[in-house]
């Protein structure tokens, strides 16, 4: 009887599980299922989920007006750059915070994650200036640096988190086997922390691809990424629906792969700490 | 090889000073046991002669040789960890050879010394295993294998047993009173389990707040403890320390006498008191006894056949030869 309830229970929690999934994946699938459309299909009343036409037209002329590998490439390099900026900054902040903290530490890091809070648009103006007379303005590193920024609270944070999960005894043991600096970090620390520094990268990596206020305002050919890719695709008038969505297609595809073949990764690096 | 002399070593942390000026010899190949309360400072002291730990001031000589300043790794000092420390991402192998690779020694001779330590502590069958996947009792003897190879002219153990259950806990206590019967080397332990300190120790450091309250064998503490905390942290059950009339029948502040130094009647007896708790244990019975004036409850240790229950009023007889007396000050009155 227990055991009945306990499926049925099982059963229930299923099935909403994949109800939500479904609903916040259902813009997705629309926008990939309206990329093979043409664009009477895609504004047709009312809307046809399967059964149309399937073409690969919106490709081929997206491919054929925008120049899409420079804005992949572009892409790339901003998100991987700043990802990896990023690390460098952070793991030796996290670093010392986790292991030498002072009294202020925890202030710090609240402070950090309160930046978080201004809206980005708050400081828009000071940085565009700040860009204009340093020459930054449509320029990879320009963005790279910008999002290196943005995402640098969240970075410290996830790798804080990590660290102090590292016993204090390990480093000890470490010291008195005779291990320096550049052998705890070489043999101890960076191979037990690699799990947690390798989902704090991907996590990034997706946060600084996805950005859209900051690659939008503050490129305009020559840096822009995907998400102006996508951008270049929107219209006023809204006739270029099948297009708009075969850009979006191309431009999330890379990183929907790669989060498909990195989720365990990333969910125990988002649930790390939470449960011993 | 293994002396180690502390010269008024102190600690301080912040305005707080944990260990006050402290001067103690360990000599070499003795069991010594640091034990006392939690806080009262014993880890701390051997963290300071790790060199985990920077001392405030003093001097800490270690085989003649003073070695205050000397990094934990050049002290020729081994230590097994509570929580064990090892490296989660190494095999066994690896934990053990660790200390071995950073001194740079040759494959062929670590390889002996894995092996030879295996063998001792029977690990060999775990060697490339990781230590998630070992047990609670093999990961402690993979840490004191790692403790082992570096053949350290002192062990130092930081409460290395407890992390494990009761029963494992029987096993390796005894496992690391033979190991130092085995090699002879200098150990120091640290522990606040009084049953620890008495079955291993050649010598046993009892410390509050910092401070040494004693040093001695287990039997010279358990016969004349210096102090009232001596006395009452030294054997299991504790001694009944009684206060008042009954102490100055004495010309004593307190009179001390030990569970088993108290002999049962259910007739007579110097004093009077009722049974409150009666622990059977098989071989012992505990008795808690109440109403004895000065020390509530008292307790009785009696053979494990003694038939007293709830409520059965008992008399008392202490052994003279054992009464301890203690005068105001906490001090022993000889």
């Amino acid at each position: 009887m227990a055991r009945a309830v306990t499926n049925q229970r099982k059963a229930i929690n299923t099935a909403a599980a994949w109800a939500v999934g479904l609903l916040i994946f259902f813009p997705i699938l629309w926008t990939i299922l309206t990329s093979f459309k043409t664009e009477a299909q895609a504004i047709s009343d009312p809307p046809v989920l399967f059964a149309f036409d399937w073409t690969l037209q919106n490709y081929s002329d997206v491919l054929d007006r925008s120049n899409y590998g420079r804005f992949l490439m572009n892409s790339i390099i901003i998100a991987g750059g700043s990802t990896i900026l990023g690390l460098i900054i952070a793991i030796p902040a996290a670093w010392s915070m986790a292991f030498v903290p002072s009294k202020k530490t925890k202030d710090i890091l609240l402070w950090m994650l309160s930046t978080k809070m201004l809206p980005a648009v708050g400081v828009l103006y000071p940085i565009y200036l700040i860009f204009i007379k340093l020459g930054l303005l449509d320029s990879r590193t320009g963005l790279i640096i910008v999002l290196m920024l943005m995402n640098l609270p969240i970075i410290v944070w996830m790798l804080y988190t990590y660290f102090k999960e590292i016993p204090g005894e390990i480093l000890e043991a470490g010291r008195m086997d005779g291990a320096g600096l550049k052998d705890k970090i070489l043999f101890i620390l960076t191979p037990m922390a690699i799990p947690g520094i390798a989902s704090t990268m991907l996590l990034n990596f997706i946060l600084a691809w996805n950005e859209a206020f900051w690659t939008l305002n503050l490129t305009a050919a020559k840096a822009a990424p995907l998400t102006a890719f996508i951008a270049s695709y929107s219209s006023p008038e809204g006739l270029f629906y099948a297009k708009l969505s075969a850009a979006s297609t191309m431009a999330i595809a890379p990183i929907l792969i790669l989060g498909w073949f990195s989720q365990k990764q990333l969910v125990s690096g988002l649930t790390f700490g939470a449960v011993k | 090889m293994g002396q180690i002399q502390l010269n008024q070593v102190t600690k301080s942390f912040g305005d707080v000073n944990v260990i006050p000026p402290l001067d103690l010899t360990i000599h070499e190949g003795e069991f010594t046991v640091f034990v006392g309360p939690s806080g009262c400072g014993k880890s701390t002291l051997l963290r300071l002669i790790a060199g985990l730990e920077d001392i405030t001031s003093g001097q800490i000589d270690i085989d003649g040789q003073d070695a205050t300043n000397l990094p934990p790794a050049k002290r020729g000092l081994a230590m097994v960890f509570q929580s064990y420390a090892l490296y989660p991402h190494m095999s066994v192998r690896k934990n053990i050879a660790f200390p071995m690779k950073m001194a740079g020694m040759d494959e062929a001779e670590q390889t002996r010394r894995i092996d030879a330590a295996a063998k001792a502590l029977n690990l060999t069958d775990y060697l490339d295993r990781r230590p998630g996947q070992l047990s609670g009792g093999q990961r402690q003897r993979v840490a004191i294998g790692r403790a082992i190879v570096r053949e350290p002219s002192a062990f130092l153990f930081d409460e290395p047993l407890s992390n494990l259950d009761a029963a494992l806990r029987v096993g390796m206590r005894l496992e690391i009173s033979e190991m130092h019967k085995r090699l002879k080397t200098t150990m120091i332990y640290v522990t606040h389990d009084q049953v620890e300190a008495m079955t291993m120790a050649d010598k046993i450091v009892v410390l509050q707040a910092g401070v040494i309250e004693q040093v001695g064998s287990p039997l010279e503490l358990y016969r004349e403890p210096r102090n009232k905390f001596v006395a009452g942290f030294i054997g299991s059950p504790k001694m009944n320390l009684i206060e008042g009339s009954e102490a100055a029948k004495h010309n004593a502040h307190t009179i001390g006498i030990r569970p088993e130094h108290l002999d049962v009647s259910t007739t007579e007896g110097q004093w009077q008191g009722t049974v409150g708790v009666a622990e059977h244990l098989g071989s012992d019975t505990f008795i808690h006894i109440h109403g004895i004036e000065g020390c509530d409850p008292l307790t009785v240790r009696a053979g494990g056949e003694v038939a007293v229950k709830h409520g059965d009023t008992v008399y008392l007889t202490p052994q003279m030869q054992h009464l301890h007396k203690f005068g105001a000050d906490g001090l022993r009155i000889s």
